[in-house]
């Protein structure tokens, strides 16, 4: 399984990928939504991707418009982990295609139960 | 904690809740109590064992609380719930199609995920339940526990645990910082205290019984007896789930666990 965690903040994404490599995915990085669809092409296939909201050159919303444009990436599952926490910010990001949506701050046990809701884990 | 003041620690819970604490889960001890020792101005267990020895009322309840008192989370598990939404609860629909008044228990319900869970559940994919009857009842031993399921509100770090974000967006308001369970599925539950080891009052006939992750706490004797009592309040057919790891085998012969992938659920016989 690979995934990719796509943040400006280097902690978060270091947060993310130790939770992942220690649950057996292969991770790569992201600082932003321009860097990310680079890297999901270049490593392709990726299972997952959990993007941050906020981020410099493309934000996460416009990264999961994009993704969702891409039939071939159809089988990715996408991840919002994000500080929003706005009923109508959530729907909009579930609405862009977006199949989960975890808020920050989150801890190991919500990241791992949001994985079992998307069929990642067991 | 010395050994004696551990012996009457565990005598204590046991008589006050049924648990059997083993030596293996003293840490249980230190990690629950501290905020206890912290807010009542104790200065150590010692001292804490000392009061409870005196009896004060407020204070037993509270370390009773505080002992029994677990984690969980919406939809903990998964697989009770799949089993729940795609043959139990059909099932329940079809035999109860006349009455068109379901009752289901939850029978340790904490803070309220669990029965919270099953009511979004029913909401979400069985609209024909529109007009029916349906109630949930939660009940837990702490009182804390259960005015926290009534108010049905929930911080950020537990609506992230195990529920699926498209049903936080349409069954939860924001309350300031918190979240709270919209008030149509609020209306589904009734939520009292209730202690599993004591009588069992105004308990209604129940079509559906949850009382997961409690038995692996007791000792066969009192596993048997609530099993039994169970039996009385579950109509004959009815279903009960039980934890992953529990079972009614060797304890009591009036079920017949289901083969339902890791879902913990047992019929009762008909009558």
């Amino acid at each position: 399984m690979k995934a990719i965690t796509v943040d400006d903040s280097k902690t978060i994404r270091a947060i993310v990928k130790r939770t992942l490599k220690g649950l057996g995915f292969e991770v790569e990085e992201a600082e932003d939504g321009l860097v990310a669809l680079e890297k999901i092409k270049q490593a392709w296939p990726i299972d997952l991707a959990v993007v941050d909201w906020n981020m410099p050159n493309m934000n996460g919303i416009e990264l999961v418009r994009e993704i969702r444009r891409r039939p071939e990436w159809s089988g990715m599952r996408v991840m919002m982990a994000t500080t929003e926490s706005e009923i109508s910010q959530m729907q909009l990001a579930l609405e862009a295609g977006a199949d989960e949506y975890l808020m920050k701050p989150f801890d190991r046990e919500a990241l791992e139960q949001k994985l079992v809701l998307l069929g990642l884990v067991v | 904690m010395n050994d004696a003041d551990f012996k009457f620690f565990t005598t204590f819970l046991k008589e006050r809740s049924g648990i059997a604490l083993e030596a293996s889960k003293q840490y249980l001890i230190d990690t629950r109590m501290a905020p206890i020792l912290k807010e009542k101005k104790i200065a150590d267990l010692a001292a804490l064992v000392v009061a409870l020895k005196g009896g004060d009322k407020v204070l037993c309840e509270m370390v009773v609380e505080a002992m029994t008192t677990n984690e969980t989370s919406f939809f903990r598990d998964v697989s009770p719930f799949d089993a729940f939404r795609n043959e139990i609860l059909p099932r329940v629909i079809e035999r109860k199609e006349r009455e068109r008044k379901i009752q289901i228990w939850s029978a340790a319900s904490s803070s309220g995920q669990e029965p919270y869970s099953l009511a979004i559940l029913m909401r979400e994919h069985f609209p024909q339940l529109a007009g029916w009857g349906v109630n949930i009842l939660a009940t837990d031993l702490s009182k804390e526990m259960v005015q926290k399921t009534t108010n049905g509100e929930y911080s950020q770090l537990e609506v992230n645990r195990g529920l699926p974000a498209p049903l936080l967006a349409k069954y939860f308001h924001r309350k300031g910082v918190r979240w709270q369970v919209n008030d149509d599925v609020r209306k589904l539950l009734t939520c009292r205290t209730l202690n599993l080891l004591e009588n069992w009052v105004g308990i209604p006939t129940a079509d559906v019984v949850f009382i997961r992750n409690v038995l692996i706490y007791f000792e066969p004797d009192v596993k048997k007896a609530i099993l039994g009592k169970i039996r009385k309040v579950l109509r004959p057919g009815g279903y009960l789930f039980l934890g992953g790891a529990e079972s009614t085998l060797n304890l009591d012969s009036h079920y017949k666990r289901l083969d339902i992938a890791r879902s913990g659920c047992f019929q009762l016989e008909e009558a």
